[in-house]
């Protein structure tokens, strides 16, 4: 097959079966571009997780372009973005035009209250899969702990979290890298 | 004209509205809402309640409502567009130069500092959102089938959301 197409299948699959937003989607994504594709690493695909995390828009947006970029240059870019926006493009559409009472259905609002109740697990999913990527040490330990603690306890914006530990790498871990 | 305004107001979304998903949701309301007025908050809050619903991103998911709302079909492609228009020309062309300057210095330190701190916004979304879901013990129950499930890694993510789906029907006819 076709490897754009086969970009733009996956990528449709994303946008499709991503519930909860942003972090919910990456072991779905993992699934289908490292582990089953294996366009990309684990390790360019969690880079890729974390530079998305600095740009304005929607994190499953941003992920899919850098990803579809690195696959394919803007062609990819391209086939990505839509493969991610389509199928929300295209259920919201049905929703406004037709089924705006379909949330009342009992059976409808059942199988919500279970994905609902699964959301949660896939972010833990992401979190092992950024874990595993980092040297278990004191140093990383400190930074996730004072995110946690910034963003949950003292409401500080998750880009600021971001961009301030990436200040920090750049002025203090420079010699790790060398 | 309407579609233009559609256009600029979900740019200015899309370029000013950092964090992603629900971090955007005060930058959405105050555009639509309350500048525009295109929707009433109540209608909003539907769109949320929607989005929750429905797969993909919430600000995809508003753009595309909001736009039909005000539109019709043209309103809605417009919106959607607007949104995801300066992600695009800014990740494509930030994409370019990161994969040419991956190996070096700057890049690699930066992203060793970045990476954990990452790891503290997801658990941060984790606690967040696990506070809001896990109200019952029958939504505990499937959270920790659900855990199981992703991380015995044989079944697609896919499939788990089906499974999810099922469990609710299962566990909340009773």
């Amino acid at each position: 097959m076709n490897k754009l197409f086969a970009m733009f299948l996956s990528f449709l699959k994303i946008g499709a079966f991503t519930f909860g937003g942003g972090y919910a989607m990456v072991p779905l994504m993992q699934a289908e571009v490292v582990d089953n594709r294996k366009w990309i690493t684990e390790d360019e695909f969690l880079d890729i997780l974390v530079i998305s995390q600095t740009f304005p828009g929607a994190i499953a947006v941003n992920t899919s372009i850098f990803i579809g970029y690195k696959i394919s240059g803007v062609r990819g870019a391209v086939l990505a973005l839509f493969g991610t926006i389509l199928p929300s493009f295209f259920i919201i559409l049905l929703i406004v035009s037709f089924f705006m009472q379909f949330r009342d259905n009992h059976y409808v609002s059942l199988v919500f209250k279970g994905i609902g109740a699964a959301v949660p697990a896939m972010i833990l999913a992401a979190v092992i899969s950024l874990t595993k990527s980092m040297k278990k040490n004191y140093l990383n330990l400190t930074i996730i702990l004072l995110s946690v603690a910034s963003i949950s306890l003292l409401n500080v914006h998750p880009v600021i979290v971001i961009l301030v530990s990436g200040l920090y790498g750049y002025f203090f871990l420079g010699r790790k890298v060398e | 004209m309407i579609l233009l305004e559609l256009f600029t107001a979900f740019l200015k979304i899309g370029a000013f509205g950092f964090g992603g998903g629900y971090a955007m949701l005060p930058l959405i309301e105050r555009e639509i809402v309350t500048n525009n007025q295109w929707i009433s908050y109540r209608e909003f809050i539907d769109i949320i309640g929607i989005s929750q619903m429905t797969p993909g991103p919430v600000a995809i998911n508003s753009a595309t409502f909001v736009g039909y709302k005000v539109a019709g079909i043209w309103g809605s492609v417009v919106a959607t567009l607007g949104v995801v228009s300066f992600s695009f020309i800014l990740v494509t062309i930030a994409s370019h130069y990161i994969i040419k300057f991956k190996e070096s210095r700057f890049s690699k330190s930066v992203l060793l500092g970045m990476k954990p701190a990452l790891t503290g916004l997801v658990i941060a979304a984790f606690i967040s959102l696990a506070k809001k879901s896990y109200l019952d013990v029958k939504s505990v129950i499937i959270g920790l089938i659900i855990t199981a499930m992703l991380f015995s890694k044989r079944l697609h993510p896919i499939l788990v959301i089906v499974a999810a789906g099922l469990l609710g029907i299962i566990f909340y006819s009773f």
